[in-house]
């Protein structure tokens, strides 16, 4: 554990990357290092990370969803922090990882220890950190989805709009019902994908009706949902992780975007 | 009343594609969220509120034997009557035998979801007994031949030429031959009709918001008056009431009421707030000669002390599907029974089983909004979550669900196995988005593809890249 002396060591963070950044969309894990890095932190990738387990935790699979916790909780706990940038996984882990261990005291202890120092990405950053301006600019007008774990168990609402406020060029404007779920849901999109795709049709008015030029959120799997419904109605609107506008790596192409060369110009 | 709650799939791809039920519904939405936080943002003490009663909530259910017996003394005392009904069939025969006991014709009602619950009316006009429904929603419903689609707006459904359609069809008899669309003609319309059911009612059936163990009261908001005419007129009242209605004192009635009424319509008081107690005094001027409470169980004294005794506070004040995005698309008749939204698909498994409303607790993306909203700060997510897991265990979820839960386990309990397939599926779905960077149609994965494209992958996983830059540290 970090201790604080006059030459206080680095805080020592275990990225969690998600299993959805690890395979869609590596950029954002190396803006949440990128990041944390430039905050002062050390971070390292454990290895042996997969999943949080959260796909077997909402599908009423207790038993591999606690298994999986247990791998998480064994290959972080040594770790000052647990940073992950989705307020889904991170959670699952700080606030449905110690209920997951009732009847099992040890565990539980050890659910608990881990979940007191995990935090989503952007309120680690400025709730603990204390990171009041990013270094980034980003010449786009913006609107921000508040995603619904982030929202509504990790109480993730002012602080991306701070962040957003300090970066060069950027013009926030908020769409309507901001915090009104996406449908993604996981699972619940491909289970009730005509439930699913109402929802995201009226996420992607509300977006197209803020006319902002890029679409930003904290959890990749709202931002699939909601680019790949953009993109289907043929919106050109550019839709990316707030890591990577925060970290000013943003060059890569924006989520569901061609690769450079014949990406439409901006 | 017949159970589709397993069809709910279909029956909410149906809602999507109801035109007229998707115009109803916009009503809904631009009205009940915006009513409730302008109400609440004039009472700075809300959240304070939630707490007390939670509390209080959780106090009576943890002494609910108690109460109920401190109820009953009560109800005696002020010379009505008590009857205890273990399920909706014992419910429905004591409705009757009291009906019978007074050669009971025709039964005015106030809205109440026990009512539904127990499939009253079916049952009193399979008996030829006719049951009026006196709640303007719930009457226009009742001529429809429908059931409520919401728990305190059971008519949300319809749109107003909707209802001109239903008067115009069942009002001639009563004079009213001609086509109303206008409101406050439509209402006259029903006001007129029902005055003269109220007249000629032999009993009047109400449900109960509240029991007030302290008094023996029962107490009911109504915001249209028909709820005391049809208690006060006839010469029986009888009240539906479930058990978790128990609340100690009148003044805890005062503090639920100030939550119950915000949440709901969003207004600080009801038109009426109406209290009952007993049968009509020789002083009183007016009301009924007898007095009935049924108090149905019907798998409800099971909840307590296990992982849903939490519902058992709910008020039923419909702030969760009036903030429920699902909800909100289809509706309340595709949930296939009685209590729709949010709390329905915590409630519905408990009352008909879980082999018989198994969709309805997975049709949730669990965004909150339910239990953010829920004055009684019930755990909606967190128990539908609980359904799923009973769903699990009893080996009920879809084959391909569970194929595919455990195939996805199963590398992901192999972090090394897991990196390769992660790589390959990043690799495989790279190629198949091609030069575009997304995917249109996609073998397996047709639920994403029908509706949305899927974004490839950038290239190489998170951890492949990693890995070259740094060499794993783990």
């Amino acid at each position: 554990m970090s201790e604080t002396s006059s030459c206080s060591p680095k805080p020592r963070v275990g990225l969690f990357v998600t299993c959805l950044v690890d395979v869609f969309r590596p950029t954002v894990g190396f803006a949440a290092v990128k990041l944390l890095e430039d905050a002062g932190c050390a971070v390292e990738v454990p290895a042996a990370q997969t999943c949080c387990g959260q796909p077997a935790y909402n599908s009423g699979d207790r038993a591999d969803a606690r298994d999986l916790a247990r791998r998480v909780i064994a290959a972080f706990e040594d770790f000052d922090y647990v940073v992950a940038p989705s307020g889904s996984c991170g959670g699952i882990i700080k606030r449905h990882y110690p209920p997951l261990f009732d009847g099992d005291p040890a565990w539980q202890a050890r659910a608990e220890r881990l979940s007191a120092k995990t935090y989503e990405l952007v309120s680690f950053l400025t709730d603990v950190l204390g990171v009041e301006r990013v270094i980034a600019r980003y010449p786009d007008t913006v609107t921000y989805h508040d995603s619904c774990s982030g929202l509504r168990e990790l109480g993730i609402k002012s602080q991306p709009r701070r962040l957003l406020a300090t970066v060069a060029d950027l013009d926030l404007r908020e769409m309507a019902e901001s915090e009104v779920c996406c449908g993604f849901g996981g699972a619940f999109c491909v289970k009730y994908p005509e439930l699913s795709n109402r929802m995201v049709s009226e996420k992607a008015a509300h977006i197209q009706a803020s006319e902002a030029g890029t679409l930003l959120a904290g959890d990749l799997g709202c931002l699939l949902n909601m680019a790949g419904k953009l993109q289907r109605e043929g919106a050109a609107i550019r839709v990316r992780h707030i890591a990577e506008v925060l970290a000013g790596m943003a060059d890569a192409p924006a989520i569901g975007e061609p690769d450079r060369g014949d990406a439409p110009c901006k | 009343m017949q159970v589709t709650s397993q069809t709910f799939k279909s029956n909410a791809g149906a809602a999507l594609r109801d035109a007229a039920l998707q115009r109803a519904l916009k009503n809904l939405k631009a009205g009940f969220p915006g009513k409730r936080a302008a109400a609440i943002a004039k009472l700075p003490e809300f959240d304070q509120l939630r707490a007390a009663g939670r509390d209080l909530k959780n106090h009576v259910l943890e002494h609910l034997d108690f109460y109920l017996e401190r109820f009953e003394a009560k109800v005696i005392e002020q010379g009505g009557q008590v009857h205890w009904a273990r399920d909706a069939a014992e419910a429905r025969q004591i409705v009757l035998d009291i009906c019978r006991s007074v050669a009971a014709r025709r039964v005015t009602k106030g809205k109440s979801m026990i009512s539904e619950e127990i499939g009253l009316n079916e049952f009193l006009e399979a008996h030829g007994i006719q049951p009026v429904e006196t709640d303007l929603g719930e009457y226009i419903i009742q001529l429809r031949h429908e059931h409520p689609s919401h728990i305190i707006a059971p008519a949300i459904h319809l749109n107003r030429d909707q209802v001109a359609d239903a008067f115009h069809a069942h009002h001639g008899p009563y004079g009213f031959t001609e086509r109303n669309e206008e409101p406050r003609a439509l209402m006259n319309e029903a006001r007129q009709v029902l005055r003269q059911q109220f007249l000629s009612a032999d009993v009047g059936i109400t449900g109960a918001n509240f029991c007030v163990a302290e008094t023996g009261a029962t107490v009911i908001v109504t915001n249209e008056g028909n709820g005391d005419l049809t208690q006060i007129l006839p010469r029986v009242h009888i009240i539906l009431a479930s058990i978790e209605k128990m609340v100690p004192t009148l003044e805890d009635v005062g503090a639920l009421l100030r939550l119950l009424t915000r949440s709901a319509t969003g207004q600080e008081i009801t038109v009426y707030t109406t209290f009952s107690s007993g049968p009509r005094r020789p002083e009183d001027l007016d009301g009924p000669e007898q007095f009935h409470v049924v108090l149905l169980d019907n798998g409800r004294s099971g909840m307590v002390g296990g992982e849903f005794q939490d519902m058992l506070r709910c008020i039923r004040c419909s702030a969760c599907m009036n903030h429920c995005p699902v909800y909100g698309a289809i509706g309340g008749h595709a949930y296939g029974w009685v209590y729709p939204g949010p709390m329905g698909s915590v409630l519905t498994p408990q009352l008909i089983g879980i082999d018989a409303a198994s969709q309805l607790p997975n049709a949730s993306t669990f965004c909150g909004r339910c239990e953010e909203v829920c004055p009684m700060h019930i755990p909606l997510p967190k128990m539908m979550r609980h359904w799923r897991e009973r769903e699990f265990e009893q080996h009920l979820s879809p084959a391909g669900v569970r194929f595919g839960l455990s195939a996805w386990a199963f590398f992901a309990k192999r972090p090394k196995l897991y990196r390769i397939a992660a790589g390959f599926g990043a690799w495989l779905l790279r190629r198949l988005g091609g030069r575009k960077g997304r995917i249109k149609h996609l073998p397996l994965a047709g639920g994403w593809t029908a509706w949305r494209d899927l974004p490839a992958p950038q290239g190489q996983t998170f951890q492949q890249q990693w890995a070259a830059q740094r060499g794993a540290r783990s």
